[in-house]
């Protein structure tokens, strides 16, 4: 059934693009908060170190990191207007198979978000003079990989979700909270031990982790435990999804 | 004439809640077959059971002789389907769905010419949400017709359309019939039913209360006929009352209610007209409709 997948992918991608404020959210927040905030704080003069990391390595996983939860929120939005519209029953009743169905989302919110990360470079080569070397494909397939995770987690809200009217508030709920435990803006030894337990399970922490590793030029064999981690929460909340997922 | 649907027993349950219990009946070649009963009746459950959609709890499903949840996807291939109230992405085009329902598959019918056959040709390039809902229905009729199937499922097909738009899809539907396809369709429309379907199933509460084409239904359920007229003649009432098969007579200054049974009562009122030279200045006769057979099988109407 790839010809249906390819098919129903473009088409997905096609229908995607109509929609010019989720297009240009989607395509153009991460590029321009990155140039906007090295903008501000890039031409602070002598910078501290720490604010100069800040600029060329915490934006830029920053970015990343948000493409991919703004790609996890839209497949729950997505998936639960499908639901609610009966365009998932629809799809289910010919011959396309339930995976392919999903897959096609899967694969949408993949395409989107290298696009992201694409614009988001070009933004930050052209407009601050970032420079970046050559991790970039390197950098880019830890993104997909990460996002690719995390959006089983998506699958799983999309299924807990009761109506569309939900889905974009219950994900951000869930999402963006995992930011602030993920060691992305304050490292996760500081904060209380409570917390630390807390930042131990969330998903994000292990993106952030190989995000800024990969960025910085280390090697994924040093990453093998965020790997590692981010494979158990696909298979772990792909498994819950195939258990709870309702097609209507 | 060979079974295309046969349904044998089935019973589904949600939660508590049974919605189909012990349905049982045959859809046959060339046909269009109705089941019909209000809302909530078990008419959505049966049919998404028999397009293996859902799985009853209990009994036995064949179409064109093959299982609709163990051979879903060779089924498929053979059917086609219109969900009721089903919705596509706002922003897809019509040319676009037909276009990714004809790759899915096998042996697709040539989309362009199904489109123009059903009045949708000037729409291609439209997106979903700017269609009427009449438009709409005809395009999930063009995407069920998509693969030439043999049987065709139309659930709730005209609900929420307006009477015109109702009207057209009839004409559309008596035409998948000309094909030589089989229509097994849902409704809770009685008109529509006695319009339509050569044989209708009445469902109520989950249960199938009787089968048969809409006269026989009337004729077996219903039998009794009315003749309303109006005459000034004096010596009417007396006449009527004599007549054969009149039941009963109700008189309202000019205007007569007689009620009657059999298939010679029209004829025996007719006749006395005539043979008395009673003068009439209105005269109609009322047949009973599946609503009324409906009304008499349940003891409620369909309506609440």
């Amino acid at each position: 059934m790839l010809r249906g997948l390819w098919k129903l992918t473009w088409l997905e991608l096609k229908i995607f693009a109509r929609e010019p404020l989720g297009l240009i959210g989607t395509l153009l927040i991460p590029p321009l908060s990155v140039v906007v905030l090295g903008r501000i704080f890039g031409r602070i003069p002598s910078a501290s170190p720490r604010l100069s990391s800040f600029v060329t390595v915490d934006l830029p996983v920053f970015a990343a990191v948000f493409t991919a939860l703004n790609a996890v929120q839209s497949l729950v939005t997505i998936v639960s207007i499908y639901r609610e519209g009966g365009i998932l029953k629809r799809l289910r009743a010919t011959p396309l198979r339930p995976q392919t169905i999903l897959s096609a989302q899967v694969l949408v919110k993949l395409i989107l978000t290298a696009a992201t990360l694409a614009l988001t470079v070009l933004a930050g080569r052209n407009v601050l003079r970032i420079s970046i070397d050559l991790h970039l494909i390197s950098f880019a397939a830890a993104l997909l990989f990460s996002t690719l995770s995390i959006l089983s987690i998506g699958f799983l809200l999309a299924s807990l979700v009761p109506t569309a009217r939900f889905a974009q508030p219950v994900a951000s709920l869930v999402l963006y909270p995992m930011l602030f435990l993920s060691g992305l803006f304050f490292p996760v030894d500081g904060l209380p031990a409570g917390l630390q337990i807390v930042a131990r399970v969330i998903p994000l922490r292990y993106a952030v982790s190989l995000l800024k590793g990969i960025w910085v030029g280390e090697a994924w064999l040093a990453h093998a435990g965020d790997v590692a981690a981010l494979v158990t929460v696909a298979v772990v909340f792909a498994g819950l999804s195939a258990r709870v997922f309702r097609w209507e | 004439m060979s079974a295309v649907v046969s349904v044998a027993g089935i019973r589904k349950t949600y939660g508590s809640t049974v919605a189909v219990d012990d349905v049982s009946f045959e859809v046959v070649e060339g046909e269009i077959f109705g089941l019909i009963g209000p809302n909530g009746a078990g008419k959505t459950t049966t049919m998404e059971c028999v397009e293996g959609l859902r799985r009853p709890d209990r009994g036995a499903i064949s179409v064109l002789d093959l299982d609709p949840i163990r051979d879903v996807y060779a089924l498929q291939q053979r059917v086609g389907v219109q969900l009721q109230e089903a919705q596509f992405q706002k922003r897809i085009k019509v040319w676009e769905a037909v276009d990714l329902w004809g790759a899915l598959y096998r042996t697709p019918a040539d989309g362009a010419r199904l489109l123009d056959q059903l009045g949708l040709a000037d729409k291609r390039d439209a997106w979903f949400m700017t269609l009427s809902g009449g438009q709409k229905q005809r395009l999930f009729i063009a995407l069920a017709l998509i693969n030439n199937p043999d049987v065709v499922f139309l659930d709730e097909l005209t609900t929420g359309l307006d009477p015109q738009a109702r009207r057209a899809i009839w004409d559309l539907v008596r035409g998948i019939k000309d094909r030589g396809k089989t229509v097994f369709m849902t409704t809770h429309l009685m008109e529509e039913a006695e319009r339509l379907c050569d044989r209708v199933a009445i469902i109520d509460r989950g249960r199938i209360v009787d089968i048969d084409t809409p006269a026989a239904l009337v004729a077996r359920h219903c039998p009794e006929r009315t003749v309303l007229l109006t005459t000034a003649d004096a010596g009417a009432e007396e006449r009527f009352r004599a007549t054969r098969a009149v039941d009963n007579v109700i008189r309202a200054e000019t205007r007569f209610t007689i009620r009657g049974h059999g298939d010679d009562f029209v004829t025996e009122v007719i006749r006395c007209l005539s043979d008395h030279r009673i003068h009439v200045a209105d005269f109609r006769t009322e047949t009973p409709t599946l609503e009324d057979v409906f009304l008499k099988v349940t003891g409620h109407s369909i309506r609440d």
